[in-house]
């Protein structure tokens, strides 16, 4: 469990404790196929995928950035906003994938009279094959 | 057939969605996000947000299938290689936005297989006074056409 962090004390390069999501099921595809209005046979049908050449189905990249917002959040708590939200997407995942969610204070500044933190993050699977790169940027309070 | 840089610009129709609280409550459990700002009004009311918020990536289910994309695309080739989010007021439950996609961007680079292009497409996401709530930015990989 993530703890509390204090925001004001986090310093550059800092790792923040991981996040690791339990891992993903075919179910949990279709609730977000549901939810987010994407309904791809990728994502939930395993003959189309194999008629594709994939071995079934792969999970939705927004579902990993979905994981990823998860742990902005956890990470700004109640004191910041997230202003800024990105991620490159990276090997593909798929049902029975463990995902862990990490991040490094990448800068902390001031800029119009507020305090803002500069985060890197990465989604990775277990075995460390990286399937999303990102960035957020929180305002404190 | 590639595109060209006259797609730059293309806009589609406005249309309005509303932020439902079963509809958040949803996205929030496909992904396993038990986040108290999306749920726990007394708690959202003590944070940064001063009240319930949705998910980060929620705005990507902020769409209408029956509003038609500004340009024609090939499903087959497009690979959603980016996606960024650009806040800049909170998005609460029973919010009516007013949404419209922009094509961006377009530009060209050589890769390994031949040229690819790359399609910055942006949903614009106002209030009702037309004050900027958020852009949802996917950057697609438009990859050379097979022969």
């Amino acid at each position: 469990m993530i703890k509390d962090w204090v925001l004001e004390e986090l310093t550059v390069d800092q790792k923040l404790e991981p996040m690791v999501k339990p891992p993903i099921t075919k179910v949990q595809l279709a609730q977000y196929a549901g939810a987010s209005g994407d309904f791809n046979p990728l994502h939930l049908d395993d003959g189309f995928a194999q008629k594709i050449g994939m071995d079934g189905v792969i999970a939705h990249g927004m579902l990993v950035m979905g994981f990823l917002g998860e742990y902005v959040m956890k990470i700004a708590g109640k004191g910041a906003r997230v202003a800024n939200f990105k991620m490159r997407f990276g090997k593909m995942t798929v049902p029975g994938d463990e995902i862990r969610c990490t991040g490094v204070v990448k800068r902390t500044y001031e800029e119009d009279g507020k305090r803002w933190i500069a985060l890197d993050l990465t989604a990775e699977k277990v075995s460390g094959e990286v399937v999303g790169s990102g960035s957020a940027i929180l305002q404190l309070t | 057939m590639d595109l060209d840089k006259s797609v730059i610009g293309l806009m589609s129709d406005e249309y309005v969605f509303e932020v439902e609280s079963r509809h958040v409550g949803q996205f929030a459990t496909a992904i396993g996000d038990d986040n108290p700002l999306y749920t726990d009004d007394r708690y959202a009311k003590e944070s940064a947000y001063e009240g319930l918020i949705v998910p980060p990536t929620f705005p990507i289910a902020m769409n209408d299938s029956k509003v038609e994309m500004p340009l024609q695309l090939d499903h087959r080739r497009m690979l959603h290689g980016e996606q960024e989010f650009l806040y800049y007021k909170p998005i609460r439950i029973g919010d009516q936005l007013r949404c419209q996609i922009k094509v961006s961007d377009l530009y060209d680079k050589e890769g390994k297989s031949g040229k690819m292009q790359f399609l910055k497409l942006d949903t614009e996401m106002k209030d009702p006074t037309g004050e900027l709530v958020c852009i949802s930015r996917m950057n697609i990989v438009y990859r050379a056409a097979k022969n």
